[in-house]
Order: C-alpha cells, then structure tokens, then sequence
C-alpha cells in the first residue's frame, strides 16, 4: 500500500483529480444538489444547524474584507480533496477500524460506511470539513424514494460519509469498458458535480495523463492548493487570478 | 464430618459429570440448534427448472448489457415470451401462467447469492476476460430437478449461500487485484 509516500507521487500512472476554476464558478450551487441528488444525501425538514447536516459538496464563500467598491466576493466550492501526502490523507491515518483507506491505484480515498463504527476522528482529523456524520437514520419523503440512486447505498445512523469522487460511477465507467473490450484500468469519468456545472468551471481528469485537460489545469500559474502548508496534496486543484483567493487558502498558517 | 473424603470425592464426580452435560448440551445447542433457529426456509414461488429449458442458452436469459450491467434473473417479459399460455398441465405451469403472466405481476424470485445493498458485484469483470466459470460462485443447475429451499438469516435477512467478504478478498489478493474497498463497495 505505501509504494513511495512521498507526497503526490504515489506509484502507477492513474490519480484522479479535479480542477475547479473560480473565476468561472457563478455559485449557483447546481455541484452541490446534483452531488446530493446522485449520491443519496438525506436531509431534514430543518436544515439550518449546520453542525448537524449532511453535505459532500459545501459551497463557501470568500470575502476579500474590504469596503465598496473594493469589495470582492467568490464561491467556492469543496468536495472531499481525496489528500495523497505522506500519511496518504489525515482521514486514513486516524481511522482506528481501516473504514477509511486511500487506493494508491486511482488516488481516491475511500470510505466505507458499513465498516464505520462512527468515533469521528477522521471528522475531527479533516483539516476541510469534507465528512459528516449521520446523526440520524435517512429519511425521504415518499415520492423521493422511487428517485435514489440504485449504484449508492444510503448510509445509516451512526457512520460518518463523504464525497466519493462519485466512485459508482467509476465502476460502471470500467464496466462499460470490459464490455466494450477496452482496458478498465484507464477510463476516463465523470463525477456527477463536474457534469451539472453549467460553466464548465469543473474539470475531472487523471492528473498524471500530462495530456489531459485536468493536468494541464493543475499546472497552471492560477492554480493552487486549499492549505498547502499542511502537506495533505489535496487531489483537488482551484484556479483563480485573484491574489486575496490565493491568500486566504492558506488561512494565514 | 466423618465422611469428609467420601464427600469431596462424591462432589468431584458430580462436578465432572454436570460440566460434560452442560458441554454437551452447550456444542449441541451451538453447532445443532442455533444455526437451525438462525435460518428460516423459504419455498421459490414455483419449482423453476434449468433442465427443462435446455433449448435455449444461458446467455438468452442472463446476459451483460452494453453498458457493462448485468441482467440476472429474468423479468416476466422473458417468460412471457414462451409462456403467454400454458405450455403443460403442471402445477407450477398454472401457477406462472395464472398468478403472474396474466395478472402481469412479476415473480418475486429469491435470489440464493443476492448481496446486501452496499456490496458492488460486477459480472463482467469476472466473466469476461477472466474466464469464470458460473458454477465457481453459483450452484451446477443442469441435472436439477427440483430448486434448493432458500435459508433467510433471521437476523440480518440475507442468503445463507451469499458469498462472504473474505472470499472476494482472498481471490483479488491471490490473482494481484485490487482490494481497494470502493472495487466491491458502493
């Protein structure tokens, strides 16, 4: 499993990665509802604490702090940053029970919540709020439980989830691939917030395929990092022409 | 007080005979007992029977679709295709033809290897190129003339004959591939 834990340079030649542009990114919000949508994300019939709701894909929003008409404002928003540091992700390094294990062979961290016994650190250990914890057994409304997504399995009460980098949809991506007698090793997908982003501000792709559009985005000087300093090598790259943005995603550490 | 050593003698043996009853009684209870209250038998609908549909392929009725799923047991629409009306004068002939294909209710098959919903299992990629063979992971249904009952965990509700997580371990550890939790887990 700890083929060269150097930070990013995990072996193999897949690692699958995202490019989010905020210069592109209007805050619609259309990411995070086709993220709850697809992946089977309860709610309740209050959902203003905060601390207590479900969300794999949370829109922020950054203020540079200045008065009109200095005054600037961007979305941003933060799925799970799939970390690949040295410790693989702070998440993975905690979790007492291995519910929780980075796949060195696609980059993704993986979650599993019938193996979860819900102690939270991973929660606590997540330098990005990217998990959550079920407080409650998931309920829809009648009509919505014709509508869930047969390739995710709803969580229950007790167990911590969070964005999977929408990895059903990588198995079916490999499926298809079989089938078509392509190799599954490779595919290319699509996560179901980078497909309902009506700016194309979302770009997913293997980040160590130098041609693809998601390594080369990476690459770019708008590019960085949420909390570099941390060594975590989040998988999840922000794009913005704004130095105050650039700033605050080191949160002054 | 005078037959001190009979006493204690008479004790021991009395001690070692009700510990090999309550071992025997505790094995009997553990090994024959539980596991027959912990499983409950289910009867299929009706007594389906590979060997009598040997005119057409497996693949006829199980098949992988172009998208890489997999169809598994057949809806109604399948055998209705044969059995709008009664093809014989058997008992389960009546019943598929009367109670399903003409009131248009599918058949509430039990499936003996069905896994529980958080398990991810793709058929193509151990059929294809792998080459497994059916009766790796299911039972030979050729020469069978009557289907096996169904055993229902009373407690968790899955198959008795589902396939445990530590044999899809053992085989991807074996053949090299990814145990990765998201490959089998959703």
């Amino acid at each position: 499993m700890s083929s060269g834990t150097e930070n990013g340079s995990h072996g193999g030649h897949l690692h699958y990665g995202m490019v989010i542009d905020l210069d592109k990114c209007t805050g619609c919000g259309a990411c995070s509802v086709a993220c709850q949508e697809e992946n089977n994300i309860s709610f309740r019939a209050d959902e203003s604490d905060k601390l207590r709701g479900i969300s794999w894909l949370t829109l922020y929003r950054l203020e540079n702090g200045k008065e009109y008409p200095a005054y600037r404002a961007i979305s941003l928003p933060r799925p799970c940053m799939h970390c690949s540091g040295g410790h693989d992700s702070p998440c993975t390094y905690v979790c007492p029970v291995n519910a929780t294990k980075r796949d060195p062979e696609t980059g993704l961290v993986n979650h599993i919540p019938v193996r979860c016994i819900g102690c939270r650190y991973c929660m606590v250990a997540c330098p990005y709020h990217a998990r959550s914890f079920n407080w409650w057994d998931p309920v829809w409304p009648d009509p919505l439980t014709k509508m869930l997504t047969p390739e995710v399995s709803p969580r229950m009460r007790g167990v911590i989830e969070k964005c999977t980098f929408c990895g059903h949809r990588l198995n079916r991506a490999r499926d298809q691939a079989r089938v078509a007698g392509e190799d599954p090793k490779m595919v290319a997908y699509t996560p179901a917030c980078v497909e309902a982003c009506p700016t194309k501000a979302m770009v997913f792709g293997n980040l160590k395929d130098p041609q693809s559009e998601a390594a080369k985005l990476a690459k770019d000087p708008r590019a960085f990092q949420i909390l570099a300093k941390l060594n975590t090598d989040p998988s999840v790259y922000y794009l913005s022409k704004e130095q105050w943005v650039h700033k605050l995603s080191d949160n002054d550490l | 007080m005078k037959n001190k050593g009979l006493n204690s003698s008479g004790k021991g043996l009395i001690g070692i005979i009700s510990f090999l009853l309550g071992l025997v009684i505790a094995l009997g209870v553990g090994w024959g007992v539980f596991p027959t209250l912990l499983y409950s038998t289910k009867i299929q609908p009706m007594n389906f029977l590979h060997s009598a549909h040997q005119d057409s392929t497996c693949e006829d009725c199980h098949f992988t679709r172009e998208n890489g799923t997999y169809s598994g047991i057949p809806g109604l629409a399948k055998c209705a295709e044969c059995h709008e009306d009664a093809q014989g004068d058997t008992e389960d002939e009546r019943i598929l033809v009367e109670e399903y294909v003409q009131q248009q209710r599918e058949i509430p098959w039990k499936a003996y290897a069905w896994q529980p919903d958080n398990v991810y299992f793709s058929h193509a990629a151990h059929t294809g190129d792998q080459g497994i063979e059916c009766v790796r992971c299911h039972r030979d249904v050729t020469g069978e003339a009557k289907l096996p009952p169904y055993y229902e965990n009373r407690l968790t509700g899955y198959s008795k004959s589902t396939m445990k997580m530590v044999e899809c371990e053992k085989c991807h550890a074996d053949q090299g591939t990814s145990n990765a939790c998201n490959v089998c887990h959703k």
